[in-house]
């Protein structure tokens, strides 16, 4: 095992704006190593045997979840997974209380998905072990934004540099933001392509340009990172409706063709197939969704790991 | 009869247009004398006498802005409870507001208020009453009756009126009577479930931004009907720089319409609210530092009226959540003075200026015969160590709730002693 750097002093990941460059660079080392744990016949490692890690999830999202039980499971921690349906939340029991209540079981590590902005931040401060953040509200989701890192470099060997394009409801999403924060550290240059109606006010103050035309803004790109649009914000509040919210910000080949010719095609998933990305652009060869699935997992292991893994506490590698 | 005087401070009254050494004689509950002419006059015979060296003699803060928690939440505040934090933070009269349960907008109500105000309260509480009944932004309350009850003006409190036309009887309903209406200027589908101001920082954080032409349309529109009616409007809290422009214009206008602001925007900005804080979770949400600066000019300047403390007690049951789920409001009695002599050391406002925004100009605009040292009124003082040195400490504040924004805040300055009709009711013990 790589021996963890002077850097790398996080107790918790609740998003990527803490994180140095080095960090990054660090993680997305032992992301390397874990994809090749993952393709072996055994998967299992001990690096987290004897851990417990609690996946708290107040809002639904199988994707996400399964993905952070799998990295638990093949690092041979005990994953529980508790979700909003099953849980006291619904009856009127705050995240703090419900936090406080976890803690006392003495896990080792929480991931967090939840609503609020700030949440995984406010269950930090409150619990004894480390928090990862799975997604709170509109503001970070820095898994994610990891493992499109991940991806990224496998295919492109290199962050910096590169030409991103991260199109759609940059507005509401926590992946964007996410990216951008990475993005921009690792010093590739981050266009941000949608209407108006979907770019957060002040976006232009955090080093991106912004296009309002797939065309302008596709031009040129090594990646094209598609966002997911809610379909409740497509039926006149912020688009005026799926098919021209498809005709003029949906991903098809005649607007793709704009962008590098081995440009990569991303999405964080699940896809409106036909809303936000042509159904046969999202199987063509161009696309890498199904990778980030793979780094996915990945990415999270390498974070358990590091974030509850014995050499965070000094007992030696294994 | 019992003679108190306070000699030896520096009296300033800004009814009077007062700043000098001198002193103050008290009989009985009420003032006598006040100013540099009863200076070195002696004390009468058997008078308790004061030394208030080094000390300000003011008139006993009138906050326009407080809400209370009585009746329907008194786990918030009581009345009583409410009453020591004002004493103790020199305010000796506080408008109340009518968000309580069942809401103020009925004449026993606001009788019951006063009379347990009566029992309870050490300082003065003037009750506002709805403009709506359940503050629900349709039907007029009783202005009439409810004014004869003791209601000294009318305001839906945290709520903003949606109705343009509801909003235009009000003001020409009231007019009749000589009555005010307050409101806060929050355009609710503007701001669009927002919760803290627009800009770069919500973005970073994640949280939905109120922007403040949310406050200004609302505002404007208030101004336009107050023009049309002519009544005497009162834009509650303020937060940006483009509503003090409008209220500036208004005026220039020759509209009866006066402004107030929070003494939160005054001292703190957006930027407070990173890490989520939820303290520091208001509405108007806090705007950014030139807004802020904008607030001060527009009170040195005349534009704003008042300063209020906004006082908005909150349980953990409402701030111990993830920011945008919690309520909105924060504390301030207790720290509304001390804050507020932050402006006077950094030098945007004068003394005089600082001390009417809180006293004289609140009790002209609610039509109280408080906020004054003049000979014959009420003995409601305040006397100030203008820099005393204090660390506000969340255990000794006064309020059954915790919510301030200055939990921590070191101050200079701060009420050594207030007395309300000539009695002490709050006297600093160190």
């Amino acid at each position: 095992m790589v021996a963890r750097p002077h850097s790398f002093s996080m107790r918790h990941l609740l998003g990527i704006r803490s994180l140095s460059e080095q960090d990054i660079e660090f993680l997305l080392d032992r992301a390397e190593k874990a994809v090749e744990v993952s393709r072996r016949p055994d998967k299992k490692t001990s690096s987290l045997r004897g851990r417990t890690q609690i996946n708290l999830f107040f809002e639904a999202s199988t994707r996400t979840q399964a993905s952070f039980e799998l990295a638990g499971k093949r690092l041979g921690a005990d994953v529980m997974n508790m979700s909003v349906a099953s849980s006291s939340v619904k009856k009127g029991e705050t995240l703090i209380d419900t936090a406080m209540t976890l803690n006392a079981m003495r896990p080792d590590i929480l991931v967090i998905r939840h609503g609020s902005s700030g949440a995984a931040e406010l269950l930090a401060q409150k619990v004894d072990c480390a928090v990862v953040n799975a997604g709170d509200g509109q503001h970070e989701h820095p898994t994610q934004a990891l493992l499109d890192a991940l991806t990224i470099r496998r295919h492109k060997g290199r962050l910096q540099g590169l030409t991103v394009a991260i199109c759609g409801d940059v507005l509401h999403s926590r992946v964007a933001r996410s990216n951008i924060f990475l993005l921009g550290k690792m010093g590739a240059r981050i266009r941000l392509v949608g209407p108006s109606t979907l770019m957060p006010a002040g976006i232009d103050e955090f080093g991106v340009e912004v296009f309002h035309r797939m065309e302008d803004g596709l031009a040129g790109a090594d990646v094209v990172m598609m966002l997911r649009l809610q379909r409740e914000r497509m039926s006149g509040a912020f688009v005026p409706s799926e098919r021209e919210y498809f005709r003029y910000f949906g991903l098809d080949a005649e607007k793709l063709a704009f962008a590098k010719d081995d440009a990569i095609v991303m999405h964080p998933g699940p896809m409106n197939r036909g809303v936000e990305i042509a159904s046969l652009m999202a199987d063509a060869p161009q696309s890498v969704i199904e990778e980030q699935v793979e780094m996915g997992v990945a990415v999270r292991m390498a974070v358990l790991e590091l974030l509850a893994g014995p050499s965070h506490n000094e007992e030696g590698s294994s | 009869m019992s003679t108190l005087l306070l000699a030896n401070g520096r009296v300033v009254d800004p009814s009077r247009g007062i700043d000098a050494t001198g002193a103050v004689l008290v009989e009985d509950d009420h003032i006598v004398a006040a100013g540099p002419d009863v200076h070195n006059q002696g004390a009468p015979e058997g008078a308790e006498i004061i030394d208030c060296k080094g000390r300000i003699i003011a008139p006993g803060l009138v906050d326009g802005r407080v809400f209370i928690g009585e009746p329907g939440y008194e786990y918030r505040e009581t009345i009583r409870s409410a009453s020591e934090a004002a004493a103790a933070g020199g305010v000796t009269s506080l408008v109340m507001m009518p968000d309580t349960s069942p809401v103020m907008d009925e004449p026993s109500l606001v009788e019951y208020v006063l009379r347990t105000a009566r029992a309870t309260s050490l300082v003065r509480i003037h009750p506002a009453a709805a403009i709506t009944r359940g503050l629900r932004g349709q039907e007029m309350t009783e202005f009439g009756l409810l004014r004869e009850a003791g209601a000294v003006a009318f305001t839906d409190g945290r709520n903003t009126l949606e109705s343009p036309v509801v909003m235009r009887r009000a003001m020409t309903y009231a007019r009749d009577f000589d009555a005010v209406i307050a409101s806060e200027t929050q355009d609710e589908a503007l701001a669009a479930g927002g919760v803290m101001n627009e800009g770069k920082l919500a973005t970073l954080m994640g949280l939905p931004g109120v922007p403040r032409e949310a406050e200004l349309i609302s505002l404007q529109r208030d101004l336009a009907l107050a023009g049309l009616t002519g009544a005497r409007y009162h834009a509650a809290k303020i937060s940006c720089m483009m509503s003090a422009d409008a209220v500036r214009r208004a005026k220039d206008n020759g509209h009866k319409v006066t402004a107030g602001v929070s003494i939160n925007h005054l001292s703190l900005n957006e930027n407070d609210v990173q890490g989520y804080r939820t303290f520091y979770r208001l509405s108007p949400p806090l705007r950014d530092e030139l807004d802020r600066h904008a607030m001060a000019n527009a009170i040195a300047d005349g534009t704003i009226d008042v300063v209020v403390s906004s006082h908005d007690p909150q349980d953990v049951d409402t701030k111990r959540l993830p920011f945008a789920e919690a309520a909105p409001g924060a504390i301030g009695l207790e720290t509304l003075l001390a804050a507020l002599l932050r402006r006077v050391h950094d030098g945007t406002l004068n003394l005089m200026r600082a001390i009417e925004v809180v006293t004289s100009a609140p009790a002209a605009l609610f039509g109280l015969p408080y906020g004054t040292l003049k000979p014959g009124s009420k003995a409601d003082i305040a006397i100030i160590d203008l820099d005393a040195p204090w660390e506000v400490s969340d255990k000794d504040l006064r309020s059954h709730s915790r919510n301030s924004c200055f939990e921590n805040a070191r101050m200079s300055g701060r009420v050594i002693r207030t007395i309300v009709s000539g009695r002490t009711v709050f006297e600093l013990n160190d």
